[in-house]
């Protein structure tokens, strides 16, 4: 897991951020599909219709050229939300709200709606805001619990944490000498552990 | 409407999973029960586009180009859902061959579906190829000295009885459990690779 990753095919973080689902109305009939709404009873999707479509088939039929469905931001993207980010970023529960909270947004983006620049303005804001507080965190917390720290955390924040206390971990162990020393491979020592697991049960 | 149409759209969520748990977790006959799932998902979106194409004069073009559209990006969504997967297992695979070594424990072998042993196979041999012909005459082993040596012999602990080891000397040195020895690091740096012994700094 990577954060340069952002466009890669094969990422699996990808895939997930453009998972989500956005408030789309249907334009154009779309026959024979009237199952992808629980609550249509009839065979074909009508327009006028309103419906929640992951992030990928709203953004394959809504694009500058077609015009299948249109597109409304989510909830957590609007004015509402987008006020409390700028009143102090740094308690909102990201995670709650994303959990790809700034990778989706960035992806809506790709959707000319009228909010566009200023969904831009806020996603960069409150990242602004926050990341002083996660680097403090993350440089601060040796050999700690850091669930609590980190659970408000989009993911996007998590991996900029998890190099922060990696980052500490290493120059710890290499002050006390401890860089010298061979261990057991990860995978060795993960796999040992599953294995020892059912065993004992 | 064929059987397992309405699957196209919700087979992605299923492979998805596998970030939550482990990628690993799935067996061989599990990934081949999703290739196989999706492939037919393929063929009976394939098998609408032929209906429509039937239709098509009655209802007129224009208004079955949506939900071409529509089942075409989902279509796309699965494959590209199905490859991140295998691709992500690959990688996982790949770094197992550093971690554990060319011999993989017999259950994780067993999660691997024939073609993921047969591309082992293939990374192992490639890998072995590729070592044997750098650094002079004898080779180079890679996955040696991952970090840089500081002493030619050093102390270890067996952790678990392991049968007798010959040393390149010609001595033979029983790894018994919780014996300590002195030994030649690039000999037993694998072994403390896979946990059999400890090495003991001062």
């Amino acid at each position: 897991m990577s954060l340069d990753n952002a466009n890669n095919y094969f990422s699996i973080d990808d895939i997930l951020a453009t998972q989500q689902r956005v408030p789309c109305k249907v334009e154009m009939p779309l026959y024979r599909l009237g199952y992808l709404d629980s609550s249509n009873e009839g065979e074909h999707l009508r327009p006028g219709t309103k419906i929640e479509m992951p992030y990928w088939m709203a953004r394959a039929l809504c694009g500058r050229r077609r015009n299948i469905v249109s597109v409304e931001l989510p909830k957590s993207y609007k004015e509402g939300y987008r006020e409390i980010l700028t009143a102090d970023p740094t308690v909102v529960d990201l995670h709650k709200l994303g959990p790809y909270f700034y990778r989706f947004g960035s992806e809506l983006l790709k959707f000319e709606v009228p909010d566009t620049p200023d969904i831009s303005k806020s996603l960069l804001q409150a990242f602004q805001g926050r990341i002083r507080k996660i680097m403090d965190s993350s440089q601060n917390a040796f050999h700690e619990d850091t669930t609590k720290l980190t659970e408000k955390l989009d993911e996007t924040e998590r991996i900029l944490f998890k190099a922060g206390q990696c980052g500490l971990n290493d120059f710890q162990r290499w002050e006390t000498r401890k860089t010298e020393k061979l261990t057991t491979s990860e995978m060795v020592r993960n796999h040992r552990k599953r294995k020892r697991g059912p065993e004992e049960a | 409407m064929p059987v397992g149409h309405e699957c196209f759209i919700g087979k992605s969520e299923i492979v998805l999973k596998s970030k939550h748990l482990h990628i690993f977790a799935h067996t061989g006959l599990v990934v081949c029960a999703l290739i196989y799932s999706v492939v037919i998902s393929v063929s009976d979106v394939t098998f609408i586009f032929h209906q429509y194409e039937r239709s098509a004069t009655v209802a007129g073009e224009g208004g079955l180009f949506s939900g071409v559209q529509l089942r075409h990006a989902a279509l796309e969504r699965n494959k590209r859902c199905l490859l991140a997967y295998l691709y992500n297992r690959l990688e996982q695979i790949k770094k197992m061959r550093w971690e554990f070594g060319s011999v993989l424990p017999a259950e994780v072998k067993f999660n691997m579906c024939e073609q993921e042993v047969q591309w082992f196979g293939r990374y192992n041999k490639m890998l072995a190829n590729y070592m044997r012909s750098i650094g002079g005459e004898g080779g180079m082993d890679l996955t040696q000295d991952l970090k840089p040596p500081k002493t030619l012999y050093i102390e270890v602990r067996c952790l678990m009885d392991h049968g007798e080891f010959e040393t390149q000397d010609g001595n033979i040195v029983v790894l018994k459990k919780n014996t300590q020895h002195f030994l030649l690091r690039s000999e037993c740096e694998h072994l403390i690779r896979q946990g059999i012994l400890e090495h003991i700094v001062h």
